[in-house]
């Protein structure tokens, strides 16, 4: 059997002396579009940026295809939350996506010609090609998320993380982030993505983690996506959630 | 120009520059008055490693204030972690108590010597010919165009050198750190340089111009472009202009040259920040004030289109009866029926006002929207 892109073993993750994620287990396979929901506070991007060894667990293990993330960062791609960065930083478009060769390029070496074919070929990918001379302060919520994502398609990876891609973007763009990942699916890529909205679960995604603190579920959709296991994930809120038709 | 002037200017517009490079990462990261704590802390750093090596040319007194100014990054870091007191106000504890620490220093232990507190604040960038470099009885140019010429030199190789790892850090730490760019070893290293520039200028310029330096032509030059390399030439070259402008200004009005330079960096920034293409003060009015028109005149062209057809056109449309159904100014009302009738929008017969072609495609874009 194919290695998991992703196990996380006993994972736990303290601020202070108060737990974030408490003994987590998460398995990946390999070519899965999985989200990760669980209420604020979860610990759901947490979660990524302990996989991605930008928080130092308390205790547990973090293998990404078998190894530890320092040896298959080439592997991976990050989409951090867009409100992260300062999007009045003086640079373009076409800049900041290219930033996602900068980890193939690694230390001092310079950008050329094949990073900017690159990066222009991943903006028609995501519709944004005509703004690649732009300042990227002019672009709305939903530009500055295709932007992110260009940025993550150049980085050529084999696992994604994704988070909150869908957060404050308008309906189009959702549909667009949508398609890309499932293509990205079934090119054989991985993606991980944190997710608020339980309605739109089954249809994007194939596999789910639900946590709160601890996990409270990892598997398939079909199997794991269950009354029983949000009602553990939300407590008594989940009733309110999925009684809400549409979006909240 | 005596060939002293001429040095002056040169080793003031060295020390612009070596300051502008770092300030524009410092003003990029919020962390401008980082760089006011760390020009002064660097001098108990200074202090100490006096005591220890009882000179005031060893190179272990630019190790010491490097040493301190790191210290005092990482003081502030820690008391901001506690989060018991905000960053801002963090920097406003420790870098006081490090300053006043090496200024009782000083003033108990080194009276007699040349380390004196008024140095340090406004330097004595006058005084920086007398001090020269002599090699086999041959003159070499002052001891201040090397120190700060050589930080110069190393602050351009770090800045070019890493130009691309520093952009990430600064723009988005978690994916540098995700990439394996190690953007903490980058925040300390840039740290560590600020320092060195903080010791080896002031003793030309004194710390509140390096302070200036570092953050006034970076501020100035954010306002002017929108790419980082241009933002890292035009603050070089504010930075320069400030100091040569000042340099004159101080002459002119037989002033301190290190304030006088100071002065200079506010003006350049305040031309900027109003004259400035796109973003600045003016800019900015003249943007709104064009929207204000914009709107009025689709505004109109509505008022019109409405009111066309209806038995009250007679006296809706008429120009004299505009600044009540608008609400506008008689005045305000004049102006823009004159803009609209320049550009083709609406024609005016007899007092009343119609509209053209192009004046009713504008007012049924505006209905579809």
């Amino acid at each position: 059997m194919a290695v998991n892109a992703i196990d996380v073993t006993d994972l736990t993750i303290a601020y202070k002396d108060k737990p974030v994620l408490w003994d987590v287990d998460m398995e990946v396979p390999s070519g899965t579009l999985m989200a990760i929901v669980g209420p604020n506070g979860a610990g759901k991007t947490t979660m990524i940026k302990s996989i991605l060894g930008l928080i130092k667990p308390a205790a547990g293990q973090v293998l990404v295809y078998g190894k530890p993330y320092a040896e298959q960062r080439h592997l991976v791609g990050y989409v951090p939350q867009r409100g992260s960065v300062d999007w009045d930083f003086p640079t373009s478009v076409l800049d900041v996506v290219m930033m996602g060769r900068y980890g193939a390029l690694g230390w001092l070496k310079r950008l050329g010609a094949s990073e900017r074919a690159a990066a222009l070929d991943a903006l028609d990918k995501v519709g944004m090609k005509s703004f690649a001379q732009r300042q990227i302060s002019q672009l709305s919520g939903g530009q500055q998320q295709r932007v992110f994502l260009a940025r993550a398609l150049v980085q050529d990876a084999q696992l994604y993380f994704m988070d909150e891609p869908f957060q404050g973007v308008d309906a189009t763009t959702e549909r667009a982030i949508v398609t890309l990942l499932q293509e990205l699916r079934s090119a054989g890529k991985t993606v991980v993505v944190v997710h608020h909205d339980l309605q739109t679960v089954p249809e994007y995604f194939d596999w789910v983690t639900m946590l709160n603190v601890r996990r409270i579920a990892c598997g398939p959709v079909g199997d794991v996506f269950t009354d029983q296991n949000l009602r553990k994930a939300y407590g008594g809120k989940v009733a309110f959630l999925s009684a809400e038709n549409g979006k909240h | 120009m005596s060939p002293a002037q001429i040095e002056i200017q040169i080793i003031a517009s060295i020390v612009a520059v070596t300051c502008s490079l770092l300030g524009v990462f410092l003003v990029l990261r919020r962390m401008a008055m980082m760089s006011d704590a760390i020009s002064h802390t660097v001098l108990l750093g200074i202090v100490i490693a006096f005591f220890i090596t009882k000179s005031l040319n060893s190179p272990l007194l630019l190790f010491g204030a490097a040493l301190m100014g790191v210290i005092t990054v990482s003081l502030v870091e820690l008391l901001n972690r506690t989060q018991l007191v905000r960053e801002d106000a963090a920097i406003g504890l420790v870098f006081p108590a490090i300053f006043s620490i090496a200024v009782i220093l000083i003033s108990r232990f080194a009276g007699d010597v040349h380390l004196d507190t008024d140095a340090v604040l406004l330097g004595e960038l006058a005084f920086a010919p007398f001090n020269r470099v002599k090699l086999f009885g041959l003159d070499f140019g002052p001891e201040a165009l090397y120190t700060s010429g050589g930080i110069l030199v190393l602050n351009l190789i770090f800045v070019i050198v890493f130009y691309k790892e520093l952009k990430l850090a600064t723009f988005d730490p978690a994916l540098a750190a995700a990439l394996g760019f190690m953007p903490t070893a980058i925040h300390y290293a840039l740290m560590t340089l600020v320092s060195l520039t903080a010791v080896g200028s002031f003793d030309a310029v004194g710390s509140v111009l390096v302070v200036a330096f570092m953050i006034a032509p970076p501020a100035a030059a954010y306002l002017l472009t929108d790419r980082l390399s241009r933002m890292l030439i035009y603050s070089a070259l504010i930075g320069i202009f400030s100091a040569i402008s000042g340099y004159w200004l101080a002459y002119l009005l037989d002033a301190s040259i290190a304030g006088s330079m100071a002065t200079m960096t506010g003006a350049s920034f305040l031309i900027s920040y109003l004259f400035a293409p796109e973003r600045g003060l003016l800019a900015q009015a003249r943007r709104r004030q064009n929207q204000r028109i914009e709107f009025a005149l689709t505004m109109l062209t509505m008022h019109i289109a409405n009111h066309t057809a209806a038995q009250e056109a007679e006296i809706e449309n008429e120009v004299v009866h505009l600044n009540e159904h608008l609400k506008w100014t008689p005045q305000f009302a004049m102006e823009i029926v004159g803009v609209a009738e320049r550009t083709g929008l609406v024609q005016q017969r007899e007092g009343l006002l119609t509209l053209t072609e192009n004046g009713l495609k504008r007012a049924s874009q505006e209905f579809s929207n």
